[in-house]
């Protein structure tokens, strides 16, 4: 079982892994008619920095969600449910792959227009402080997302007034199919934009569990200490193609070997490697593991299969609120 | 009953809002400033001090974001733009985020936010500081549409806005800041999407909405001296739509003209000449006729605005029409001496 924080770590990053391997592999049944942007080699940035936050701290996030949402404690039978389109689901299949909430386990939302969750995270944050609650929000962002003027826009206002938010970047170097380069100065570090307003800023490898802890614990006892924003950039890789359960290496919009080099550094595989050295886990605990979570993942896609859809009034709730 | 001036009507409403719920935040550029929005928020910094009512940095997407953020973390923030043209940049939070937030997340969070808008007009506004375009808010599933013609309406609407669970898009008329009407000192609610009869009349139905209640108004009252009865229906909500008030005045009168505020294609009078076709064609006596903004942009010289916005006789030349009418109009809405850029004496500009 479960023995220690490390094993946690790893054991959380495990989940999504085979939580996302299954919905790619069943994705073909055509089943889960919505987009799916699989987080798959990107599963550390969620977990590392999830693992220091309280249940009602607040997680917002974007397109490409689900790491995020299950680190946080989001429901798995919800989640597949949502992409399945069944009533069951987080938001009644009205949302899908895309809008993910779990308000139970502080996963308030996620929205696919690259950029607008940022602003909105920073006024959740913002009533906090207004409430004067200790609670901060984190919202997950990638590098295209920095390119948005709202992104600027919410740097300023959380340094401004001083909002309890920590930023995280995950910069996987593509926006769809476009590199980093084509879309931002080579050379300028996207962290210099954070830190040029103000905001206390740290860097790290974001395929690397340990160091990605490290820094959030470190980020999120600074904002919880000063009240005051962070930001952090974190490099990854995303394996799989932008939206959909298949790879996508063979168009050739990546350099050679860029992927390879990125799998080598797989963020699970890795620390696998390295709590074995260290005598933290055995091959025993790892079997044990993916036995548990097999048959968490059997049940909730059973669960979510044989949900019913959403009765058709449903179409016409939840415009407005009474 | 005590008078009062329509932005001092909404400066009160406000004020009730921020004094019997402390969950209300104001916020907009220039706010606390000298002018303090044309006097809509004048004084409520000091009342009620900086975390409350506040400016903001010129990031009006960003803005409403963050106040939509608030209203999700238990806020009910009022957001003010000095000119509609300048909610433009934040069309995509409007749109895509505030209108849908509750549905997409089936009913469990509710975004309780007010974004109030002043349509420009006159002293040369020009192309950008002159817009109406409630009909493009209204397209929109998710967002309520508010267009006060009174002061008296504005107080009991604006604190109902306020009390609103959705986002609501509340639309004033820069010419109607200063127009004066009896306004109770207490606070009162007025429900949105309730239209008035501000006419009661039985040959012909004028419907209308924000400023162009006003010169519908005229209209009505001047042609009512030449035995034409004229019903003039104020919307005061374009989004919900009081269809049954509509309806039912132009059940009884058979005719109908809309006033509209903005541009008549694809626009309010677009979607109510629609409804009461398709709803009630057989009790019209003849074709539904509107008027509204000449079909181009705003000009900023008066020598062109001039025929750019429609007026009372404009509107008395349709009547006319409907009616099988030759009225002398020349007669009956002579020239006023007033330059026609400009709402009353008391408005020097510059804006």
């Amino acid at each position: 079982m479960i023995k220690s924080p490390t094993n946690e770590l790893y054991f959380s990053m495990l989940r999504i892994r085979m939580v996302e391997e299954r919905i790619a592999e069943l994705y073909s049944e055509q089943e889960m008619r919505c987009p799916v942007h699989l987080s798959i080699g990107q599963e550390a940035i969620a977990v590392g920095v999830c693992e220091y936050l309280d249940e009602q701290d607040i997680v917002m996030s974007a397109h490409r969600a689900h790491a995020h949402y299950l680190a946080k404690g989001g429901n798995l039978k919800s989640l597949l449910a949502e992409l399945y389109g069944k009533s069951t689901g987080c938001a009644m299949g009205k949302g899908g792959s895309m809008h993910l909430v779990d308000l139970a386990s502080g996963f308030f939302a996620a929205v696919p227009i690259v950029g607008s969750t940022i602003p909105i995270a920073v006024g959740v944050a913002w009533a906090f402080k207004m409430k004067k609650s200790s609670n901060i929000v984190v919202v997950f962002l990638g590098d295209g997302a920095t390119e948005q003027g709202v992104f600027f826009e919410s740097l300023d206002f959380a340094s401004l007034k001083n909002v309890p938010i920590l930023f995280v970047c995950e910069n996987n170097f593509y926006s769809v199919y476009s590199q980093l380069h084509v879309r931002q100065a080579p050379g300028r570090k996207i962290s210099t934009l954070a830190e040029s307003h103000g905001i206390k800023t740290y860097t790290g490898d974001g395929n690397n569990i340990t160091q990605v802890s490290e820094i959030a614990d470190e980020a999120i006892n600074y904002i919880k200490r000063n009240n005051t924003p962070a930001f952090i950039e974190l490099e990854t890789f995303r394996w799989l193609e932008h939206c959909g359960p298949n790879g996508d290496d063979e168009l050739g919009y990546r350099k050679k070997g860029e992927l390879d080099e990125w799998i080598k550094r797989d963020p699970l595989s890795n620390y696998e490697d390295l709590l074995i050295e260290k005598n933290q886990l055995s091959k025993k605990d790892i079997l044990e593991f993916k036995e548990i979570i097999l048959n968490e993942i059997d049940d909730a896609f059973k669960f979510a299969k044989e949900s019913p859809f959403p009765e058709l009034n449903v179409l016409n709730q939840h415009i407005y609120k009474n | 009953m005590r008078e009062l001036k329509y932005s001092d009507a909404i400066l009160e409403a406000t004020d009730f809002s921020l004094a019997h719920d402390p969950t209300v935040l104001i916020i907009g550029l220039g706010v606390p400033d000298p002018k303090g929005i044309f006097g809509t928020t004048s004084g409520l910094q000091d009342k009620y001090g900086d975390q409350r009512v506040m400016d903001m940095p010129l990031a009006e997407n960003g803005m409403t974001g963050i106040i939509i953020g608030a209203s999700l973390n238990g806020f009910r923030p009022v957001l003010t733009h000095q000119r509609v043209e300048f909610a433009m940049l934040s069309i995509e939070q409007i749109v895509n985020q505030a209108a849908k937030w509750f549905y997409m997340n089936a009913g469990q969070q509710n975004v309780p936010i007010v974004i109030r808008l002043i349509i420009g007009r006159g002293w040369g506004q020009g192309a950008q500081h002159s817009q109406s375009l409630e009909s493009w808010f209204s397209h929109i599933p998710g967002l309520k549409v508010v267009m006060p013609s009174n002061a008296y309406d504005a107080k009991g609407l604006l604190i109902s806005s306020i009390e609103d669970n959705n986002p609501v898009i509340f639309l004033e008329h820069r010419w109607l800041h200063n127009t004066i009407d009896n306004v109770p000192s207490e606070g009162y609610r007025i429900p949105i999407g309730e239209a008035r009869v501000a006419r009661e009349g039985k040959d012909l139905t004028i419907v209308a909405h924000s400023y162009m209640v006003l010169e519908a108004i005229r209209c009505a009252d001047v042609l009512k001296t030449k035995g034409i009865s004229i019903e003039v229906i104020d919307l005061r909500s374009i989004r919900p739509l009081d269809t049954e008030t509509i309806l039912n005045s132009v059940k009884k009168t058979g005719r109908l003209i809309v006033a509209d505020n903005g541009w008549i294609h694809f626009g309010v009078s677009a979607e109510i000449i629609s409804l009461v076709t398709e709803t009630i064609f057989d009790k019209l006596l003849c074709a539904p006729e509107r008027i509204g903004m000449n079909d181009s942009p705003s000009p900023s010289t008066r020598a062109l605005a001039e025929n750019f916005y429609p007026k009372a006789k404009n509107i008395a030349k349709i009547v006319c029409k409907v009616m099988r009418n030759n009225l002398d109009l020349i007669v009956l809405f002579p020239e006023d001496n007033l330059p026609s850029d400009i709402p009353d004496p008391s408005f020097k500009g510059p804006f």
